[in-house]
């Protein structure tokens, strides 16, 4: 069956946790994980709660395939309305989290309420209960970790928790499992740290039982798995090289977004990128790349173990980021490099580490100090305003800000509230690089043309992981587009981000699209799940979990005005590289976007479209 | 004439050995194709996946014919994704 067909209610105010039958005819419609946990949250909530208040819910929820042999089926999402947005958040994190969720005998969590003095939850198989945080408050996620299990003496538990970020309600704060695998974006953090939740310990050890025909289980994983295997990308390319291998070729295009979008190229992309993280380094010798890393069940295993040179001036004195760790990922190098003008390795490094020790997403919190330094640039901000000089290029100031932004600091409080507040405040709401109030990832859509229309129309604000048309437009995955025209990008854009909702639904990484189709994907949910799990039923299902989170934010206020993009990429053309002279013509795109979508030409889905997606 | 040729990833060890970075500039002949370039670092065929030249993609049906101009900037990646 795929699923547990249990989830656990906590309600945080009363102090209790109870049991509840899954809701199996949504299980059918919505699979599970991100689409399942937003039909109970859309069900369950008034869109336009403040996101912040008890009133709010948020959800952790595993996918059918979580916990399976299906490759990289450690996924696990959290669902809540967000902060930062003020739109539906859906963040997905791998690591080992997800799949002690499933043997632990859940599917999904759903904590509503707000505690009145701070607590974490105990998962052990069948029992729950919320146990006194006061000790743990104050805390980074490091920390949390380590100080659970030696409580729990019990060093197999799996604990996702919030840092000081979460608890100061950064509105990008995120949450981190098993030490440097995150929930990232749309500030989930908060939510969390607005419920006075520090942190949820699983330990489950009853695996994942109830596949509905286990021999074509075996069967259909043991050939998907062959397929990323023997995939150039995910067989070879992202385990040696990782997501930052993307450093040099989008910079080659002249899509890479530096110095808050001022520009699209960076002279020192080379110096940030994976080929970087394998050289040896003057001072010590040794690569800044320790090792590659897996989550639970993966076989691509691109994740990256670095070690941070430890004569750089920002740990020359801290020993405790001497060992190895998580990052750079692309994303990561890209927001706290390229988006700053910062071309120091060691000095991203660092403040990668912060972001994981205290829970904050580096895309997020890089791009808001890149639209800090244009600010500073402008003379609009001062040395006074910011606590330091914070030209464009200057690692110290990068340092010294996730400092005080993750323990909400002077300057580091304003920064915490993401770029749209902080350029709004100074005046120059044009100068964040944002949609819907979430920064933007690595790429810069006037080289892109379909990533601006991904972007507008993403249900979370700017986001690449909704409809990554980067595979297509530049890496030729499933075929190759030209990034620089618009034609036929509507189509391609509604494709991949439907089809999307299937992978994180699923309980799956969306890397192995890189490789996978949906028709990968089929015959696993098929073989692990009771009903009708067809190709059809799958593009349909997936097309119905993004019609639901439109809806879910067309409820809480959001229109048509708020698919755009900063006037900086519709408006100021790239200066370099091939794209120059271009600008994001998002226009072109948006009205046929909503007529392939079946929606009206205010961006709401037709009572046909509902109708035929039973919504 | 003068051409930059940039290889990336794994595909940097076919640049001549004791190169440091991913970038050689050099002097080639009036008329050479993308795919002369290919052939002379040995560079496999297959492993010659992603090719842009100033920054825009040759596909691969055209690499035999394409050729390079003064000032050019051809790179190439093997099979890579990212995110």
């Amino acid at each position: 069956m795929g699923w547990n067909r249990k989830i656990l209610r906590v309600n945080l105010s009363a102090g209790t946790c109870s049991e509840e039958p899954l809701n199996m005819q949504w299980a059918a419609e919505y699979l599970g994980s991100r689409g399942l946990a937003t039909k109970y949250l859309v069900s369950e909530i008034d869109p336009r709660v403040d996101p912040l208040s008890p009133d709010n819910k948020m959800i952790m929820a595993t996918g059918p395939l979580t916990g399976t042999m299906a490759s990289t089926g450690g996924r696990y999402t959290v669902v809540t309305k967000g902060p930062l947005t003020g739109a539906i958040a859906c963040s997905n994190s791998g690591g080992f989290f997800g799949a002690e969720m499933k043997f632990a005998g859940w599917d999904m969590v759903i904590f509503e309420g707000r505690s009145p003095t701070p607590v974490w939850l105990h998962i052990e198989n069948d029992r729950a209960e919320l146990r006194d945080a006061a000790g743990l408050w104050g805390s980074s996620c490091w920390e949390t970790e380590e100080r659970i299990k030696t409580e729990l003496q019990d060093p197999l538990v799996r604990i996702s928790s919030i840092g000081k970020a979460g608890e100061n309600q950064v509105l990008y704060a995120c949450i981190v499992n098993d030490l440097h695998r995150a929930a990232g974006r749309s500030g989930v953090g908060a939510v969390m740290g607005s419920k006075n939740l520090k942190a949820v310990a699983i330990r489950g050890t009853k695996g994942v039982s109830g596949i509905k025909d286990f021999g074509a289980f075996l069967k259909a994983t043991t050939e998907a798995k062959k397929v990323l295997a023997d995939n150039a990308v995910t067989g070879q390319g992202l385990p040696k090289y990782g997501t930052q291998v993307l450093m040099n070729v989008i910079n080659e295009m002249g899509a890479l977004p530096t110095r808050n979008h001022r520009d699209v190229q960076f002279e020192d992309a080379g110096k940030i990128s994976a080929e970087a993280m394998h050289e040896r380094r003057e001072s010590d010798g040794k690569p800044h790349l320790v090792t590659n890393a897996a989550c639970f069940g993966c076989t691509i295993a691109c994740g990256r173990i670095s070690e941070i040179d430890k004569g750089h001036f920002t740990v020359r004195n801290s020993p405790q980021y001497w060992g190895a760790s998580g990052g750079l990922e692309y994303e990561a190098a890209w927001a706290l490099g390229a988006a700053n003008g910062v071309g120091d390795l060691e000095a991203l490094q660092y403040a990668n580490l912060l972001c994981n020790e205290q829970g904050m997403d580096p895309i997020s919190f890089g791009a808001t100090v890149g639209a800090a330094m244009e600010l500073y640039e402008l003379g609009i901000l001062d040395d006074g305003a910011i606590g330091m000089p914070a030209p464009f290029g200057s690692a110290e100031a990068l340092a010294k800000l996730v400092e005080m932004t993750a323990v909400g600091e002077g300057f580091g409080k304003e920064l915490g509230l993401g770029s749209k507040r902080l350029c709004e405040k100074y005046g120059r709401p044009e100068l964040s690089m944002s949609v819907k109030g979430q920064e933007f990832p690595a790429y810069d859509s006037r080289a892109i043309q379909g990533m601006g229309l991904a972007y507008a129309t993403s249900n979370r604000g700017a986001c690449h992981l909704r409809g990554y048309t980067v595979a297509s437009e530049v890496l030729g995955i499933p075929v190759k587009t030209d990034p620089h025209v618009t034609e036929g990008k509507p189509e391609l854009v509604k494709a991949f981000q439907d089809a999307t909702a299937i992978f994180d639904s699923a309980g799956i990484c969306v890397f192995t699209s890189f490789a996978w189709t949906l028709a990968d994907v089929q015959p696993q949910l098929a073989a692990a799940c009771e009903g009708d799990w067809s190709m059809d039923k799958l593009n349909e299902v997936g097309e119905r979990i993004w019609n639901m989170e439109r809806m879910f934010n067309n409820a809480a206020g959001f229109t048509a005005t708020d698919d755009t993009l900063p006037p900086r990429l519709t408006q100021e053309a790239a200066k370099t590289g091939p794209a120059k002279g271009m600008v994001n013509r998002l226009g072109e795109m948006l009205p046929q976007y909503y007529q392939v979508r079946g929606w009206t030409p205010e961006g709401a889905p037709t009572a046909e479209t509902l109708t035929r997606l039973g919504l | 004439m003068k051409v930059a040729f940039k290889l990336f990833a794994s595909l940097s060890e076919h640049l001549p050995g004791g190169h440091r970075g991913n970038r050689l500039e050099l002097e080639v002949e009036e008329g050479t194709t993308v795919a002369d370039m290919i052939r002379r670092f040995n560079v496999p065929e297959r492993s010659a996946h992603l090719v842009l030249v100033n920054g825009l993609f040759v596909p691969p049906a055209e690499r035999l014919q394409r050729r390079l101009q003064e000032g050019d900037e051809l790179a190439i990646w093997p099979p890579i994704a990212g995110g």
